[in-house]
């Protein structure tokens, strides 16, 4: 998981130009997008913008079809999110971060379990499952009764926070959020937007997709918008307004056009 | 699922960032409260609970109404029947717990039995190739079941009914076709016949009382899914895609290899149910264990396990197994008309399923 360093540029992740095509559907044309240590580069977009593509293909789950997918600078082509956690790219999904059955302990550790003993004795070292899991859920200020409780009965921002430390603690470079507030309450979201932030501090690089302008303004370093499958425009926070990002996330010209049809005469 | 807010979820709120402080330790009294969970709330979370108390329940009941039923031959019978439900009902628990069914479970033992039998009988060689050759067989079909639902992601419900058909026609007309009749030919008088019943279908006994092999077997079965379950990584991939296939993938479960590897499971119980059929009668009726595959589902159930997949145990498996045996022979003991066995059944499934949900939702409620 440490292979992911800083390139000569900096850069931990960059797409340039980078396209993708369902049949003869065009999913995504054209992006590009810059993710460095120590940054929150958001993503927004209206839905079916094409959010959703550009994270698969950051996470591993799709491939893409033209442009240049850099890791680190090398030229990559994922083929698994397997490939994607081993060089360092975790995802944290929306509503498929957390198999709501399970424990807390063992969701947390799900895809990365310590073993101890040997052979046929080789078993889950559960004890160090669950109070790595306490402590380390602790560190972001959850302080869980029972780490055996369902994961299903903690709330939203709870989970995705579990979520979130779970990519921390097993070493990810780049964490990728989809949508991590889309579902959450004013206090839930600022809980979770903390932990972006606190992860971004520990010197990660973070993809915030959201369409929620306020909150990518909120922690954002750079803004890239997607409007049906290709870049709207692409900011720094230097010199941007959030008016400016909420008039351009809302459609732009095209809010112009609408306020103007609205209008009373 | 809802998540309901949690009491304590209020101390979300004033997260300490992680950077600044590394590592400041759980205290010692934390870890307290890991180690010392109320004892109630373990058991009210166990998948088991509600077969437990049905078994008990049944156990006094038939205590109470059948005379014979407390006899050491009696339990004997009632373990003896449990043992070959069990067997099966155990992987197939753990195929549901994963999220998916096999119906061909019940004539995949006929067939392991019939290619056991009959390459041993054509080739008159020891019974022991036959055994293998047998493994060989059944392992194919449950990685053909496990390789079909991972390929084509249609649900294992048709893709196993297939195979269910199929292995039905197939156990017919091969064996037609081969020994000219529906039964195979004996092969007790073969080579390594009376070894390989030892392992099968021998009788122990202990203490004075006959207990069959197959317990044996069970109770191996048990062990070792309830270890993989519960202490293996395999085991927490197992819970995972049947809870969360996507979340699963997402953090690098090898979702179709566990899958196939429950089939495999299935295949490899099939296999030993199938060599007892085979040693314990020496031939095998071609037409056999048709309907078998709801008795394994509706044991699984019973167990605690989720139609849905994500929950359930091996343990209680077995435990909805000892039901189905309790029941099958306590009617007997108790001299009514066996006639009502599959009504009994049917009352005990839906009745176990309404508990265990009941069970299921004090469990979550209990924090």
């Amino acid at each position: 998981m440490s292979e992911v360093q800083p390139a000569d540029d900096g850069a931990l992740v960059e797409l340039s130009d980078v396209s993708k095509f369902y049949g003869n559907i065009r999913a995504l044309e054209g992006i590009s997008l810059t993710v460095r240590p120590g940054e929150i580069t958001c993503v927004l977009g209206d839905n079916g913008a094409g959010k959703s593509t550009l994270i698969k293909i950051i996470s591993g789950l799709h491939q893409h079809d033209g442009g240049t997918f850099r890791i680190q600078g090398e030229e990559t082509r994922l083929s698994s999110p397997r490939q994607a956690l081993d060089r360092g790219i975790a995802t944290v999904y929306q509503d498929l971060a957390v198999v709501p059955l399970m424990p807390v302990w063992r969701n947390f550790f799900l895809g990365s379990e310590p073993s101890t003993g040997r052979g046929p004795l080789r078993r889950l070292d559960v004890q160090r499952m669950r109070r790595t899991t306490h402590s380390e859920l602790l560190r972001m200020g959850i302080d869980l009764r029972d780490v055996d409780q369902p994961i299903g009965t903690l709330s939203g921002g709870e989970r995705q926070s579990v979520a979130i430390a779970r990519a921390v603690h097993f070493g990810a470079k780049v964490l990728v959020l989809d949508e991590p507030t889309a579902a959450l309450g004013v206090k839930q979201s600022g809980v979770v937007l903390k932990y972006v932030a606190a992860a971004r501090d520990a010197g990660l690089g973070v993809v915030l997709i959201t369409h929620n302008p306020h909150h990518a303004y909120l922690v954002g370093d750079r803004f890239v918008l997607l409007k049906r499958g290709t870049m709207a425009g692409s900011y720094v926070k230097d010199g941007l307004e959030l008016e400016e990002l909420v008039r351009q996330m809302a459609g732009g010209s095209e809010l112009d056009q609408l306020s103007h049809e609205l209008q009373r005469d | 699922m809802t998540a309901p807010a949690r009491p304590g979820g209020q101390g979300a709120q004033d997260g300490s960032p992680l950077p600044e402080d590394p590592r400041p330790a759980a205290p010692a009294a934390v870890d307290e409260r890991l180690v010392h969970r109320p004892l109630a709330v373990r058991l009210l979370r166990r998948p088991e609970l509600g077969a437990v108390v049905g078994a008990l329940a049944l156990f006094v009941f038939f205590a109470l109404v059948a005379d014979s039923f407390l006899r050491p031959s009696s339990l004997s019978t009632v373990l003896y029947f449990s043992s070959t439900l069990g067997i099966m009902a155990v992987p197939v628990a753990l195929l549901m717990i994963g999220g998916e069914f096999d119906l061909s479970t019940g004539v995949m033992v006929t067939s392991s039995a019939l290619a056991s039998s009959m390459f041993s009988y054509q080739m008159t060689a020891n019974t022991w190739v036959g055994v293998g050759v047998s493994l060989l067989v059944t392992l194919a079909i449950g990685l053909f079941n496990g390789i079909m639902l991972t390929r084509t992601r249609l649900p294992s419900f048709i893709i196993t009914l297939g195979t269910f058909l199929m292995l039905t026609g197939l156990n017919l007309g091969l064996t037609k076709l081969i020994s000219g009749t529906v039964t195979t030919k004996s092969i007790s008088d073969m080579e390594g016949f009376d070894s390989a019943k030892a392992v099968f279908a021998s009788t122990l006994t202990l203490g004075g009382v006959d207990l069959q092999i197959t317990i044996v077997w069970w109770l191996l079965l048990v062990a070792a899914a309830t270890w993989i379950l519960l202490r293996t990584s395999v085991g927490n991939w197992i819970f995972a895609v049947g809870g969360g296939v996507d979340a699963a993938r997402a953090v690098g479960v090898p979702v179709a290899r566990t899958k196939i590897g429950l089939y495999l499971g299935v295949a490899f119980a099939a296999w030993i149910s199938g060599q007892h059929l085979l040693f314990n009668y020496d031939t095998v009726q071609s037409g056999e264990g048709v309907g078998n595959e709801l008795i394994y589902i509706a044991a699984a159930v019973i167990g605690g396990c989720l139609l849905t997949g994500g929950y359930g145990s091996a343990v209680g498996a077995a435990v909805g197994a000892l039901i189905f045996g309790m029941a099958n022979k306590g009617i007997i003991y108790a001299q009514w008309d066996p006639d009502w066995f599959k009504f009994f059944l049917g009352a005990m499934l839906l009745l176990a399923t309404l508990l265990n949900a009941w069970i299921r939702k004090r469990a979550e409620a209990t924090r």
